[in-house]
């Protein structure tokens, strides 16, 4: 049995820019920014630095191929770097990467760093084209987007729990309303301001049945970390942040393609979960994860990653929503840094922006007071790449 | 007996009024005909609608047993890259197989039946599928906007179990220039009518009809049933009136329910009158077009083994009104219509990888597991059932012809279409097998959890950049 990755890895410096539409910056300019508040936090310098991942998706829209952007704008002086993409959660594969580089011992610090700029389409939502599945499910799929292909798992939640669309509607702008209030407070994110149930309810419907505040925004973003080996975290600062657990898991083609997957649950998600858990030795994740950055790509998916990651049981997130169990004051604060549905999803970036959350909550270092979660022990990120029916899920549990 | 064996027709889901065609661009002048026509989806063309009748001809035979495919259109996507062995793909019809185009006319659907009634007779093919189809563009304003509708009519021709036997012809051959179109150009030119009406349409069909009657000695009041196209509704009646024949013996035209269909209209009509004729009944079908052929069939006892076609009456009762004006435009891509610059994201289809993978995308065939029996879409290697993952155990299963139901849906706005919200789910097909699909003739609203669907082929793109013409199947309610 593989021992797995707990305790042996400390992030001792962590970086993030605002996320938005952030037409007067480059990809270059994300990523220098993330790396510099980076570096600073940790106190180290840029020669202290091993080897580097980095992660980027759309690397078309913005950086071009390989890992030399990295290398480049960074002018990191010929040590490794590798090069990562696995859809949404590209960012975190890059923090494996460190972690795995500096746990082997092959590397005493290690950076990782995601970026992604999406803002120059010309359009709005995720860049599209036929080509991006390859080139056969460009001539058989249906030319689905983002939204369409969340919109249907909402769908098929409603019908499994027998909720009207109505009902799943008021359920799911409590998940965005929650989001939007956290966001509201946070100076980093890209979308700051309050809006009510209704407002959500009544905006205009993107994928029958998600509207537009059912979406999680488009923007740019970039954030960074230094990781380092346990036992030497504690030379670089007092409050290192250690990983506890870090897993993904990825679709066998089976909830696709066969026939007995309910559509109303990620089962990537179940899975991952399930491997981190033990990974971090967690028994009870509604009573032990102390709080979580899940990939809230749109609200149908927050909810169902509740019960995916058994925050709470299967078909009940709508009594946990309707409890004010997920907001920020209340016993398992969800997105406290407004989410992906806030901040947007720069891909390459977003899985790095939640681990920064976790790690300012745990160090207590949340910018504003009321941001702050009370004595939170484990934070939790996920993120989910791909789409219900077939995807990668990853998990990431930190602590002190 | 060489003859015909089975039946099948397509009539679109849309209707337009030809009131709707006059409100919007009857100051040009054009008085339109009373009734409507079938007008095809946007995702419809000459080839889907020739693949849709023909799977409805074909219904439950093997489709191991056709050896030959014609298709007679005069508005064929392709000017090269046969459109006969598209749809013969499509069909997921054997490669060793005859196939040829049959274009230029509206006579060329008879013309293409009469082909494969001698290769039968002559014994060198046995079941040849004659599919006729025509989705023809038409000027806006044009008289043949409100004249012209887009349907299809297929016939399997061959030599036992036939249902109607073929007993003769006659053809005439002018080369009569009452409508043309040049090779590259997008619409018809026509001369004028009464120059149609009078030399043309009225000489043509009496001389043909008079010809085959004189050949094989019948008298006019021999047949059941008399079928030659409607172009001129009154000029139709006179025509009967000067042959003797009885309005009763007169097949419906379809021109106020359908519209002229070109090279399929002869061939439709015929498809209505199988649907209701009797064993011993005699059929006279006749063509209009640059001359005409006339057949003589005589319906066998066969007749009533074939049940459950859509036919042309199903499908005349299962219809939509399209009432936009500018959506037809639309649809045509008469009006050119901003996507947005997601929309303007080419599509480029790699030929060689279309043609790898022409079973998958155009036949809609996947595979089952010989080991578990799992169907699955597309074609695996490794079976997808996480309790068997048998490698290259499979054999090929066809989709197409297997219905299913709505494991869940959406309508997204966001995703580029030309008739938003784009519909799409996925389906649980019987028997087994999952995919998702786009859905096409269906309105959000009516689509639930566990509706019944069935699989069309459907035009799923035009690159005009690269000349392609993109097909895939898609899911659809079932028509009534």
């Amino acid at each position: 049995m593989a021992e797995g990755i707990k305790d042996k890895v400390a992030i001792i410096g962590m970086g993030c820019t605002k996320f938005g539409e952030l037409w007067d910056k480059s990809a270059e300019d994300l990523m220098v920014d993330a790396f510099k508040e980076c570096v600073e936090d940790a106190g180290i310098e840029k020669k202290d630095i091993n080897a580097a991942w980095f992660g980027v998706h759309f690397e078309e829209q913005s950086v071009g191929k390989g890992a030399t952007p990295l290398s480049l704008t960074l002018k990191l002086p010929f040590i490794p770097v590798t090069r990562t993409e696995n859809f949404c959660a590209t960012a975190t594969e890059a923090f494996r990467g460190a972690c795995y580089g500096v746990a082997s011992g092959a590397y005493d610090i290690a950076l990782a760093l995601g970026v992604e700029k999406l803002k120059d389409t010309g359009y709005g939502g995720l860049p599209g084209g036929p080509g991006l599945l390859g080139t056969k499910n460009a001539l058989v799929m249906p030319k689905l987007t983002a939204p369409g292909a969340f919109a249907m798992m909402a769908t098929r939640y409603f019908a499994v729990y027998g909720l009207k669309p109505e009902e799943g509607k008021r359920m799911l702008a409590k998940v965005s309303a929650k989001s939007h209030y956290n966001g509201a407070r946070n100076p980093k994110a890209h979308l700051r301001r309050e809006v009510t149930e209704d407002q959500i309810i009544n905006a205009p419907i993107i994928a029958w049945p998600l509207g537009l505040f059912d979406c999680c925004g488009v923007s740019d973003g970039a954030a960074a970390v230094i990781v380092t080996r346990a036992d030497m975290a504690k030379k670089f600062r007092p409050d290192p942040i250690h990983v506890k657990a870090l897993q993904i898991a990825l679709s066998s083609g089976e909830e696709l393609m066969y026939t007995k997957w309910d559509g109303a649950h990620v089962e990537t998600g179940y899975r991952a979960g399930m491997l981190a858990y033990k990974e971090a030795g967690v028994k009870n994740p509604r009573e032990e994860i102390s709080m979580a950055e899940v990939h809230d790509c749109f609200s149908i998916t927050e909810a169902v990653t509740m019960e995916d990651l058994q925050f709470s049981p299967r078909g009940k997130v709508k009594e946990d929503i309707e409890a004010g169990r997920f907001n920020h004051d209340g016993s398992q604060p969800i997105q406290p840094d407004g989410g992906l549905k806030c901040f947007g999803h720069p891909i390459g970036a977003s899985g790095l922006r939640m681990l920064y959350e976790m790690y300012k909550q745990l160090q207590g270092k949340a910018q504003l007071p009321e941001r702050q979660i009370k004595s939170p022990k484990l934070g939790l990120t996920h993120n989910m790449g791909g789409f219900p029916a077939m995807n990668i899920v990853s998990v990431a549990i930190v602590g002190l | 007996m060489v003859g015909i064996k089975s039946y099948g027709a397509y009539i679109p889901r849309y209707r337009m009024n030809h009131n709707t065609i006059f409100t919007a661009v009857g100051f040009l002048g054009t008085f339109p005909p009373p009734g409507e026509s079938a007008v095809a989806n946007h995702d419809e063309d000459t080839l889907s609608m020739a693949v849709a009748a023909g799977t409805d001809c074909l219904g439950a035979m093997k489709r191991e047993a056709v050896d030959g495919l014609y298709l007679a259109t005069t508005s064929q996507p392709y000017m090269v890259r046969q459109n006969s062995d598209l749809v013969a793909t499509a069909l997921d019809l054997q490669s060793d197989i005859r196939t040829a185009d049959f274009m230029g006319s509206a006579k060329s659907g008879t013309t293409a039946l009469l082909s494969a009634v001698d290769a039968v007779k002559g014994e060198m093919l046995s079941n040849i599928l004659v599919c006729a189809s025509d989705c023809r563009l038409s000027k806006p304003g044009s008289p043949q906007e409100s004249l012209y509708g887009d349907g299809a009519a297929a016939l399997l021709v061959g030599s036992d179990d036939v249902i109607a036997t073929i007993e003769g012809s006659y053809s005439v051959s002018y080369d009569f220039p009452d409508r043309w179109r040049a090779s590259g150009e997008k619409f018809e030119h026509a001369w004028e009518d009464r120059f149609i009406r009078d030399s043309g349409y009225r000489q043509f069909v009496m001389e043909v009809i008079s010809g085959l009657l004189k050949r094989y000695n019948l008298n006019i009041k021999d047949f059941a049933k008399i079928v030659y196209p409607g172009l001129y509704a009154r000029e139709h009646g006179a025509i009967a009136k000067r042959l003797g024949a009885d309005p009763g013996q007169l097949q419906d035209t379809l021109l106020s329910t359908v519209g002229d269909t070109g090279s399929a209209s002869p061939l439709m009509m015929l498809v209505a009158a199988l649907e209701d004729a009797k064993p011993g009944d005699k059929i006279l079908v006749t063509s209009f077009g640059n001359g005409g052929d006339a057949l003589f069939f005589q319906v066998t006892e066969k007749i009533g083994n074939i049940t459950g076609r859509r036919a042309v009456k199903k499908h005349l009762n299962s219809k939509k009104e399209l009432t936009s004006y500018e959506k037809y435009l639309a649809f045509r891509n008469l009006a050119p219509m901003d996507l947005g610059m997601r929309g303007e994201i080419s599509i480029r289809t790699p030929m060689s990888a279309l043609f790898r993978e022409r079973k998958v995308i155009l036949s809609l065939c996947g595979s089952k597991c010989k080991k578990c029996g799992t169907p699955q879409y597309p074609y695996q290697r490794v079976c997808v059932n996480p309790d068997c993952g048998a490698i290259d155990q499979m054999e090929d299963y066809r989709f197409s012809d297997k219905k299913g139901v709505v494991f869940t849906y959406t309508g997204d706005n966001l995703a580029a279409s030309i008739d938003p919200p784009s519909v799409y789910g996925l389906v649980d097909f019987d028997g087994g097998g999952r995919f998702w699909f786009d859905f096409t003739d269906c309105d959000l609203d009516s689509v639930k959890v566990g509706m019944p669907l069935e699989m069309t082929f459907r035009r799923r793109y035009v690159d005009e950049s690269s000349g392609v013409h993109g097909y895939s199947w898609k899911a659809t309610p079932i028509r009534a």
